[in-house]
């Protein structure tokens, strides 16, 4: 048996570089053995990506992306196709566990300056793979039809017409009609369910190539490359198999214990995961009171509503949400501090970074609320938190005073 | 050290009340919901929903045949729903008012009811089927608390009877009591048991899997304990080797 085995992937590898890349990107390939907590959520995202890939096929064997027949087909899944209610709550919640898992994974970057030299390009790629995200969740909102679908969509497409100029064609030609309608319906579904995940997968590859080529950052920020052994070996690095391999295997399960433990007892988290007005079918006579985007995009809702219209246009609060998104891209060359990780850094920094999380979850936290004028207020505020964590970065990772970082990675 | 008081400090204006999204005014009662351990009262709220709520409203994504989730057989709901000669086990709940009737007679369509616990809550439907009364200013002759200047007339009248809205000013505050009237077929205590069932009955219909699927969480979760033991061990053999 195992005779036939080792002749089978003698066959294979004389025809494709199998052993090759095993042992480049697996049994040779050396990450930091320092990896902490923060360190399993890229793989954590890969996982979810094929959960929302494969669970998304299937949906896609039953919905039918038809204005009028949207809503009903969602319902006729979760009902009369056998499982079709595991795959629908497996993929309602696995688009809100996609945006926890990457926004922990980004935090892991800032935290440990997973960005900086030589990772810039990673980081960059890693960004653009963050919008895809955000593009392929915005589509895949519309798709089951009901109320907060048809009006958020409504809302954030109008938003592409307040661009000078080219705003009005632009919108239209987001919508395929002069409203959102069955021919917004039928090209989001499209784009969500094969331009987007071809996109993503690309990318995600591009991603990972990128970093096997520069090695992965740690904990303590410092390069285990600078000291390897006579073999070349770096000292403090370990085979990502089995060693990474197995480590990953542990949090992957303890994962699918929270997913499993939302799916089945709990698919709508109060409203965050599921939202409660979604369950009415969308009705363009019928404005709802409060049309809120789901809570992975509320920090830069809430952005956009704290800033106030310049000439009667709402194109200034567009700017400033699409800049509080891109300015991420900016990060590898706005921090000028001499160390990478968070755990040598000073004062300064961890104040600012602390500053930066409670904006984000704030701004988070009034997006989901009525615009009001004292809620108006506080956004301004933790918006101008938000930037400056950004925009003052190359001043005050200057002047901090740094630890001096170790030669070797430290563990536990 | 400033702008981090600051920032607690807003965090903790921010835990404000956020009552003011949906209309704070009207207070929800709690429904006692209970799907697992009652199956008696799921059909009960099955028989008074499509005797009484399908005569105007659909519920065109559940089918009768699903009845059977809630422990009626084929012979049961046959009888005790009486299907219509022409409605096969299989089929759909469909209205007896046709939307455009209804629509002319009550001003705008009655809404299909199939999830209609999910988006409006079970404590909403619970309190609102309570709380209607009378008011002849409405050109349907009735009103609600819970949903003001509701389309909806009150259909379940003969079993509560009838309420009026008393407004008690005292001190410069307007106090809204309903108050029973006229009384129903049925005492308050089992007018509100069968408001217990119907909403029963409305939060199965809008998720009929929720039974099993509880049952089917246990099993899973289980098993993923299980594994994260082995998966857990194995880590440790694979790593004893390292630091």
């Amino acid at each position: 048996m195992m005779k036939l085995l080792t002749q089978l992937i003698g066959w294979i590898d004389a025809r494709f570089p199998l052993i090759a890349t095993w042992k480049a990107h697996l049994s040779e390939y050396y990450a930091p053995k320092n990896f902490n907590f923060w360190y399993f959520f890229g793989g954590l995202a890969l996982l979810v990506l094929v959960i929302q890939l494969l669970s998304g096929i299937f949906l896609t064997m039953n919905y039918k992306p038809d204005a009028q027949q949207a809503f009903a087909s969602v319902e006729y899944i979760m009902r009369d196709v056998q499982g079709g209610w595991i795959l629908r709550y497996i993929h309602s919640t696995g688009a809100s566990m996609f945006f926890v898992v990457v926004y922990l994974h980004m935090f892991r970057g800032l935290m440990y300056g997973s960005y900086r030299n030589p990772r810039e390009l990673l980081w960059i790629i890693g960004m653009i793979l963050y919008l895809a995200l955000m593009a392929e969740a915005f589509m895949g909102y519309l798709l089951p039809w009901g109320q907060m679908s048809f009006w958020g969509a409504q809302v954030i497409v109008n938003l592409f017409s307040s661009v000078p100029f080219i705003g009005h064609d632009l919108a239209i030609l987001i919508r395929g009609d002069f409203v959102i309608s069955d021919a917004t319906l039928n090209r989001f579904f499209a784009l969500h369910v094969i331009a987007v995940p071809l996109l993503l997968v690309g990318i995600v590859f591009v991603h990972i190539v990128a970093l096997h080529a520069v090695g992965s950052n740690n904990p303590d920020g410092i390069e285990i490359k600078k000291h390897k052994d006579e073999n070349g070996i770096p000292l403090d690095g370990i085979p990502f198999f089995p060693y990474m391999v197995a480590k990953d295997a542990v949090a992957a399960v303890i994962f699918l214990i929270v997913f499993c433990a939302i799916i089945f007892f709990a698919p709508e988290i109060g409203g965050y995961f599921l939202e409660d007005n979604n369950f009415v079918p969308g009705n363009p006579m019928k404005t709802p009171e409060h049309i809120a985007p789901v809570w992975y995009f509320t920090p830069y809702y809430a952005i956009l509503r704290a800033v106030p219209p310049l000439f009667g246009s709402q194109f200034p609060g567009v700017v400033a949400m699409g800049a509080a998104t891109l300015i991420f891209f900016f990060l590898p060359w706005l921090d000028r501090g001499k160390v990478k990780s968070i755990r040598y850094r000073g004062p300064i920094y961890k104040t600012f970074l602390a500053a930066f999380v409670l904006s984000f979850i704030g701004l988070g936290w009034l997006g989901m609320l009525p615009s009001t004028p004292t809620y108006t207020v506080l956004a301004r505020m933790l918006a101008a938190v938000y930037f400056a964590f950004f925009l003052l970065m190359p001043w005050y990772t200057r002047i901090d005073k740094c630890k001096p970082e170790p030669e070797r990675v430290t563990c536990k | 050290m400033n702008a981090i008081k600051k920032l607690a400090l807003l965090l903790a204006l921010m835990a404000l009340p956020v009552t003011a999204i949906a209309s704070a005014e009207i207070h929800l009662d709690s429904a006692p919901v209970s799907l697992q351990k009652d199956k008696a009262s799921l059909q009960r709220g099955a028989k008074l929903f499509t005797s009484r709520c399908l005569a105007c409203h659909a519920a065109t994504h559940m089918r009768y045949s699903r009845l059977r989730d809630i422990g009626m057989n084929e012979e049961q709901i046959k009888k005790d729903i009486e299907l219509p000669e022409d409605v096969q086990i299989g089929s759909k709940m469909q209205s007896g008012m046709d939307a455009n009737s209804a629509k002319l007679a009550y001003g705008v369509a009655p809404p299909d009811l199939s999830v209609i616990a999910r988006s409006r809550g079970a404590d909403w439907l619970y309190t609102y089927m309570r709380t209607f009364y009378v008011d002849t200013s409405r050109p349907n002759g009735w009103n609600n608390t819970t949903f003001p200047n509701v389309g909806m007339p009150f259909v379940l009248s003969d079993l509560q009877g009838d309420q009026i809205l008393e407004v008690e000013k005292t001190g410069g505050h307007e106090v809204k009591k309903l108050v029973l009237k006229t009384p129903g077929s049925m005492t308050p205590v089992e007018y509100e048991r069968a408001i217990v069932d119907l909403t029963n009955y409305l939060v199965f219909m809008g998720d009929p899997g929720e039974i099993n699927r509880h049952q089917m969480g246990w099993i899973v979760l289980g098993f993923l304990f299980i594994l994260l033991a082995l998966v857990y061990g194995l880590k440790k053999e694979i790593w004893k080797d390292i630091h």
